[in-house]
């Protein structure tokens, strides 16, 4: 009997201390995340962004303040809740990464090509990915409400659906494998079930983030990209169509859920 | 990439490929989002029945036709060779720097460095490892619960080999199949399991 007592004891000790470790592993980001919670470093990017917003810059000299992202020319406040969307001018499904593209190749004349061919943090890009910074910040609190009426969005959404659960490559991964149970984790990092609204809610309202372990700004985009490399993929083409099915899928299922962006992120 | 050489009916087969077909107008989409970087070529979209059977939520939730994942296993099954020598265990110690190691495969790693195990990954293994994800079950005591037969010991090397010979959409990379690991890494991590002097089994 005694020793049934200790043994349950001991048994019920190590639980916890098990528990309180992993516990103090998520407190610890939790604490920082607290800690930094008035000054999320993803600012410095967004005023960053703010100047290049209304800068005339590139060769045609223009700022981007007639840039229409979904709400009318120079609208930012609540743009990034409502993308992915149908652009009539462009006739495409756009995020908010292909559709800035479009605004500095349009109205200041930059080479569409260049922005998608230069790395991350490279060249133009570096510059897009400010104003993204930015712009989220406009959406921050607001409900998302990413549209799925027109014909293509309709299709974009049944698209990036079969993306999400497309496995391949020499791990057998896809997006599901990590994304689509409740209570996961890999290592100490917790999985959001992106195939039901609260779990999506939790990954597209927090992205794009500012990571602390790469300490920089990471767009949607490049948060798609490291997916695709940890599932062993080929490498997705900047604003490719897949990319922008996948936001289209995550978006609209995390529709009703808050926009916490920029977030912050491990 | 290696595909499934066997298949267990002709019918799978056609079933497979009219999903496929089906799927063409996705594939052509998917083909043209995404470039070859490094060791990460094109190839790697092309999937074996395998993989375009658990391309849905339904088959991954352990759900879809009872005979077609019954027929994916028997191929599966059919495709793992035991080790050459017949020695199924190695060093433990090299077991668990497999298992801590994630590394491998991606296009940002180099062809021909040795690849991880990734086992933490997803799974508890050493109990002193408190930085492990719960994707797979503890693997705890894993020996010492379930004893070291012939059985068992084959089971598991069957399991790391090819983890859909047992269940056709297990969410385990396929580590000998598509040679993640090699036979000796593999009697590696099988030690971390079984033998009995490695703190998994204490």
């Amino acid at each position: 009997m005694r020793t049934t007592i200790k043994t349950t004891l001991l048994v019920s000790l190590s639980m916890a201390a098990g528990l309180a470790f992993a516990q103090t592993a998520t407190d610890d980001i939790a604490k920082y995340r607290a800690m930094i919670a008035d000054g999320n470093p993803a600012e410095l990017y967004e005023a960053a962004g703010e100047d290049l917003w209304s800068k005339p810059m590139g060769p045609k000299n223009a700022s981007l303040e007639k840039c229409d992202l979904g709400k009318g020319p120079g609208v930012v406040k609540g743009a990034s809740a409502e993308l992915p969307r149908y652009f009539k001018d462009t006739n495409k499904v756009q995020d908010l990464e292909s559709r800035l593209i479009t605004c500095m190749e349009k109205l200041q004349g930059y080479n569409a090509k260049e922005i998608i061919d230069a790395g991350f943090e490279k060249g133009k890009r570096k510059d897009l990915e400010a104003v993204v910074a930015y712009v989220v910040t406009h959406s921050k609190g607001m409900k998302i409400n990413v549209p799925n009426k027109h014909p293509k969005e309709k299709a974009m959404y049944a698209m990036g659906e079969k993306a999400f659960f497309f496995q391949g490559g020499p791990m057998d991964f896809s997006c599901a494998s990590c994304h689509a149970e409740d209570g996961k984790r890999i290592r100490l990092q917790d999985l959001p079930n992106i195939t039901e609204q609260k779990g999506a809610a939790l990954g597209y309202g927090h992205w794009p983030a500012y990571r602390v372990s790469s300490g920089n700004f990471w767009t949607m985009q490049r948060r798609l990209n490291d997916c695709y490399r940890q599932q062993r993929f080929p490498e997705p083409i900047y604003t490719s169509d897949i990319t922008v099915t996948l936001s289209v899928y995550m978006g609209v299922k995390a529709n009703g859920g808050e926009m916490n962006t920029p977030g912050l992120k491990r | 990439m290696k595909k499934l050489q066997l298949l267990a009916s002709s019918a799978l087969f056609v079933v497979a490929t009219s999903t496929a077909m089906a799927q063409s107008a996705f594939d052509k989409a998917h083909t043209a989002s995404v470039k070859e970087n490094g060791i990460a070529k094109m190839d790697r979209l092309d999937r074996d029945e395998t993989q375009i059977f658990c391309s849905s939520l339904e088959a991954i939730s352990g759900k879809g036709d009872p005979k077609k994942r019954e027929a994916i296993e028997k191929a599966n099954m059919a495709t793992i060779k035991q080790p050459s020598d017949g020695k199924y265990l190695g060093d433990w110690k090299e077991g668990e720097k497999i298992a801590q190691s994630g590394r491998g495969a991606t296009w940002s790693d180099k062809a021909g460095v040795p690849n991880g195990g990734g086992c933490y990954n997803c799974h508890q293994i050493n109990k002193k490892e408190i930085s492990h994800g719960n994707i797979g079950p503890s693997l705890w005591n894993y020996a010492k619960l379930r004893g070291n037969s012939d059985a068992i010991v084959q089971y598991t090397w069957g399991k790391i080999y090819n983890s859909k010979a047992y269940n056709a959409c297990s969410n385990m990379p396929r580590m000998g199949h598509y040679k993640l690991l090699t036979e000796q890494q593999m009697r590696d991590v099988m030690a971390l399991l079984m033998d009995p002097e490695s703190p998994v089994n204490q």
